[in-house]
């Protein structure tokens, strides 16, 4: 006999699903006008998918306005977690799809963008995303991962390339390994616990003092391999330059920034209490995972001819750069974090989408990839504003100053060694100078070397080909944003210090 | 205006650069030597509203920048940093005046001006994220004058020059990073600024493991055996106009960044590490030496030369009493002004006859002897001989470091001797003897651009030789100041013999200061 369950609606406080909820509307709405009406230019579900982002902003603003009066906020039967890190997380997430989605506004007709349901696809994807961070529960997360995940890989099988069928079908494979790995992972600590809320697992796991500690470490051990996956961490990162590749240079950028956000927050919460309850193992193994992924990557940079597979590799580098502030795990650190990712998130956007709009239909007889060292030479003489443009972008990866990631570097650096781990301060201090060399690489072709005939006919036409005023704008803020950095460091740096240390990170 | 003529110095170039993408290609020169003439202008105003008996911080600013982290845009000069900001403003001016036909003129003199806000940036900066800016930033116009403008190898040249000293650097920023961080420990607030960080009293301990990590980012930057290996490549490749910055602004960071960030800051440290710093130096002044008398390129002669003479100044600073210190920063001014002078003769010579090989001239004072006249002064200044102005320098650095060691002293100089043999070798290959190449014949004597740039070199190097006392008095005011709080910080007993106690009156200067 089943008695009746009573649930208040008040008591599931469905305004915290409101942030999440917008793109899913936006999304059938895209899908709701293109039944009514098809054939509509692109211009409209670019603009729509901007209006919807926007509303959700505005939603998220609302909410970072409750947590600073009332900290943490549960709801729908506990499982949201609305904290400063999710807020956080999803003011990247939606910040940063804001600037990608009028990329999709070239100059040449590229034909995903014709598709009504990229758009559509591309919200359901955002709404995935901010489920994810926005839990405490290992099954919501998990949904909203896979929501994400399978958005993600139609959207880069959409672009027109042979290697992007190839790229989508490596990512599918190795995304549901990771998921795999994922779920086997929660079994093993609900097994443990009989729970699947992260603070639950925590606490009895604390409250038992370990006993388990052979199966825990294999739920972690679980837990590393998924998210090594999504984060590329060597040696999980054998997807990510074949994938960013194959996907256009707008999604590869959009790639290196959002779904890794995503997937540190959940990190964070997971490995962070891990990392505190003094299993020296743990610590050794995030240790060696984080100083190998930053120097690997940067050492196989260091060879590449493409430029695009270079920015892969590079964030591969930054992805590493960031998983130290979870291996330190202070609160300086985490919000190191944050600042880190707020920063390359302009950066990086910005340099994939100089090579966006240099994106050519035909390639030319001397380019065997889209975006090879060769095409860049002599930019300087014959399109001088594109080159410095996507010098200082260069220069700012590479982290020097005053451009912004610099101060992401100084402050993650510093938490470093606030943390008392002196060595691993210093080689991530080497690792920029490793990493130097390659952006430096680009410099160099673009600055110093001849540029090749028929480039200074067509005077820098190819640089530029693919620009219009959208994609220009975006480029335009991405660089102001890199160049004055240093005069938002400070209140982006209070606030977001106040809502990581409000969170109890 | 005065209150901020120091952020005026710096940006003025900046703001100049960046119009400059509108001037007119023909008329870019005209634009960068006026701009680089107001800079000029600029600071000798400075110059001469600069009080000399202050030993402290003058014309300071503060704004904050990200006070949340402790870093504020703070500038200020003293006597030591004072006359080589004039001397960067000074070669900057020149420099484009006596610019020879280049391709892409205009990118040149922009990344000339972006150049000149760096250098004075460095030697104004008084917090240390704001004087790190500055530092890496002069790196990026260096490398695209090396890597656009020089020889065969030049970009292989710049990317060395480039990754040695960002790597040092970074070293350098994690050491900058500790010491805010026990700053923060001491005091509870985190500060970069250079000037708290003087009031800051450490451990011997972590006073070594902080100068190893700063040592790094200034040693490259000198550069010091054994991390000189870049600088013969970037001269040898660099175009004329980049060997004269290099030599007379660029290097002097280094030896700057010692007297400013090192001696003050550990000054035990400063004394632990005196004498192996000091058989470094001396390696560095014989060791070159020697490698510049096998060299067959005048220019590598010239650069081996600036390195070994950067030697002295290591030396001089070293020392770690007034003398010595005073020394080095005279130094500092008279090594600019001399070997950017001949690296400009040398390039007067590439430009007629395209080649820098020593075999290809003899003879040249029967053709040239205005020229032959001129070299032959800067050679007389470069090996130290009295009256010009590196012997007032060199024999200061010797002198203070004859109180700390007899022998190290006495070595250091047998080697600026032996300095005097390259360099005369060098002179009569070039100059002397019958002329042996018939291209030789036909060369035509400087010309008045060149002379423009030649005449006041010449005349600065004899006049501050006859009567150093309008430099070396303000210097010599601040440098007390600072030898004074080294001794007063100093808690190990050998670095309170080691450094001397200057005299009770300064220490009120000093408190003024802090006031500030």
């Amino acid at each position: 006999m089943l008695s009746p369950i009573n649930v208040s609606l008040e008591s599931l406080n469905l305004i915290t699903l409101a942030p999440m909820l917008i793109p899913v509307v936006g999304a059938l709405l895209i899908l709701v006008i293109d039944i009514l009406k098809g054939g509509l230019d692109r211009s409209l579900y670019v603009v729509l998918s901007v209006l919807f982002l926007a509303l959700d902003f505005g939603a998220l603003l609302d909410s970072a306005g409750v947590f600073g009066k009332d900290g943490i906020v549960l709801g729908l039967f506990d499982v949201m977690l609305i904290d400063g890190i999710a807020i956080l997380a999803q003011f990247i997430i939606v910040a940063t799809s804001m600037l990608f989605i009028p990329l999709a506004l070239t100059h040449k007709r590229f034909h995903e963008f014709s598709y009504p349901e990229f758009f559509a696809l591309f919200l359901f994807m955002i709404s995935g995303f901010q489920f994810m961070v926005a839990s405490d529960n290992l099954i919501l997360i998990f949904v909203g991962l896979e929501t994400a995940s399978l958005a993600l890989y139609t959207l880069i099988a959409m672009h027109n390339r042979d290697k992007s069928f190839e790229a989508a079908v490596k990512y599918f494979t190795m995304g549901a390994l990771a998921a795999g790995f994922y779920s086997f992972g929660a079994m093993v600590f609900y097994a443990l616990t009989g729970s699947v809320e992260i603070n639950q697992i925590a606490t009895v796991l604390a409250a038992n003092g370990y006993v388990d500690i052979g199966y825990v470490l294999v739920g972690v051990v679980f837990m590393l391999g998924s998210f090594g996956f999504k984060l590329s961490v060597v040696p999980f990162h054998t997807w990510t330059p074949d994938v960013y590749e194959g996907s256009s240079a707008a999604m590869a950028g959009y790639m290196s920034i959002v779904p890794k956000i995503a997937a540190f927050v959940v990190a964070m919460r997971i490995f962070e209490f891990l990392v505190h309850s003094g299993i020296a193992w743990l610590e050794f193994i995030l240790w060696i995972m984080v100083v190998v992924t930053m120097t690997a990557a940067n050492v196989w940079a260091l060879v590449q001819t493409d430029v695009k597979r270079m920015l892969a590799y590079s964030s591969i580098s930054h992805a590493g750069f960031v998983m130290a502030a979870i291996l330190v795990g202070t609160t300086q650190s985490n919000s190191a974090l944050f600042l880190y990712w707020v920063l390359f998130s302009f950066t990086n956007l910005g340099s994939f989408s100089m090579l966006w709009i240099s994106r050519q239909k035909q390639l030319p007889g001397y380019q065997k990839t889209d975006h090879s060292f060769d095409k860049f030479s002599g930019m300087i003489i014959t399109s001088p504003m594109a080159a410095i443009i996507m010098a200082i972008f260069m220069l700012s990866l590479a982290g020097l100053p005053p451009f912004a990631l610099f101060w992401g570097k100084v402050y993650m650096i510093s938490s470093a060694v606030t943390g008392g781990y002196t060595i691993l301060a210093l080689i991530m201090a080497l690792n920029s100078a490793i990493a130097g060399y390659y952006y430096l690489k680009l410099i160099v072709y673009m600055f110093m070397k001849d540029p090749i005939a028929s480039n200074v006919d067509n005077n820098g036409e190819l640089y530029v080909a693919n620009a219009t005023l959208a994609l220009k704008s975006i480029i335009g803020f991405a660089i102001v944003g890199t160049i004055f950095a240093f005069l938002a460091i400070n209140p982006l740096l209070e606030f977001i210090t106040t809502f990581v240390y409000n969170s109890g990170y | 205006m005065l209150d901020h003529i120091l952020s005026i110095l710096i940006f003025f170039p900046a703001l100049a650069g960046i119009l400059g993408f509108m001037i007119d290609k023909k008329s870019i020169r005209a634009y960068g030597i006026a701009v680089g003439f107001v800079e000029f202008a600029l600071s000798l105003w400075l110059w001469f509203a600069f009080d000399s008996n202050v030993s402290g911080m003058q014309f300071m600013e503060n704004l904050p920048l990200i006070p949340s982290f402790g870093i504020n845009y703070i500038l200020g000069v003293d006597g030591i940093s004072l006359f080589i900001i004039i001397l960067a403003a000074f070669f900057t001016m020149i420099g484009i005046a006596s610019l020879t036909k280049t391709k892409n003129e205009k990118n040149m003199i922009i990344t000339l001006l972006f150049l000149q806000m760096t250098m004075i940036g460095v030697f104004s900066a008084l917090d240390a994220i704001v004087f790190y800016v500055f530092w890496e930033l002069s790196l990026v116009p260096m490398l695209y004058i090396i890597g656009a403008w020089g020889g065969p190898l030049r970009i292989y040249a710049s990317i060395k020059f480039f990754l040695y000293t960002f790597a040092g650097s970074l070293v350098m920023l994690v050491g900058m990073l500790f010491m805010a961080y026990f700053f923060y420990q001491a005091t509870g607030t985190w500060s970069f600024a250079i000037l708290d960080w003087y009031r800051l009293i450490l451990p011997e301990s972590f006073q070594l493991w902080l100068f190893v990590a700063f040592f790094f980012g200034f040693a490259i930057k000198v550069p010091m055996f054994p991390f000189h290996t870049w600088l013969p490549y970037a001269h040898g490749q660099a175009p004329t106009i980049g060997s004269v910055i290099l030599a007379a602004i660029l290097l002097k960071m280094g030896t700057y960044a010692f007297i400013r960030f090192s001696l003050p800051l550990f000054p035990d440290a400063s004394v632990f590490f005196m004498v192996p710093i000091a058989v470094i130096a001396i390696i560095m002044i014989i060791y070159t030496a020697m490698v510049a008398y096998a060299q067959k390129d005048v220019k590598q002669v010239v650069a081996y030369s600036s390195v070994s003479h950067m030697g002295v100044i290591i030396l001089g600073t070293f020392a770690l009493n007034v003398e010595g210190i005073s020394g080095s920063v005279f130094l500092m001014i008279g090594h600019g002004v001399v070997s950017g002078a001949l690296f400009l003769l040398v390039g007067v010579i590439y430009d007629r006859r395209h080649t820098k090989l020593m075999s290809e001239f003899g003879g040249l004072a029967h053709v040239m002897p205005r020229y032959a006249t001129i070299f032959g002064i800067m050679l007389m200044a470069s090996v130290g001989m009295p009256l010009t102005i590196n012997f007032v320098g060199e024999f200061l650095s010797l002198l203070g470091f004859y109180e700390q060691s007899h022998i190290l002293t006495l070595l250091a100089g047998i080697a600026i001797i032996v300095g005097a043999i390259y360099m005369l070798s060098a002179y009569k290959k070039m100059f002397f003897g019958n002329i042996t190449k018939d291209e030789n014949r036909e060369l035509k004597d400087v010309n008045k651009r060149e002379l423009l740039a030649l005449i006041p070199l010449s005349i600065i190097t004899i006049w501050l030789g006859i009567y150093p006392k309008p430099i070396l008095e303000p210097i010599n005011n601040s440098v007390e100041a600072v030898v004074q709080l080294m001794h007063n910080k100093s808690t190990t007993v050998e670095a309170k013999e080691r450094i001397p106690n200057v005299s009770g009156i300064v220490i009120s200067k000093t408190s003024t200061r802090e006031a500030h």
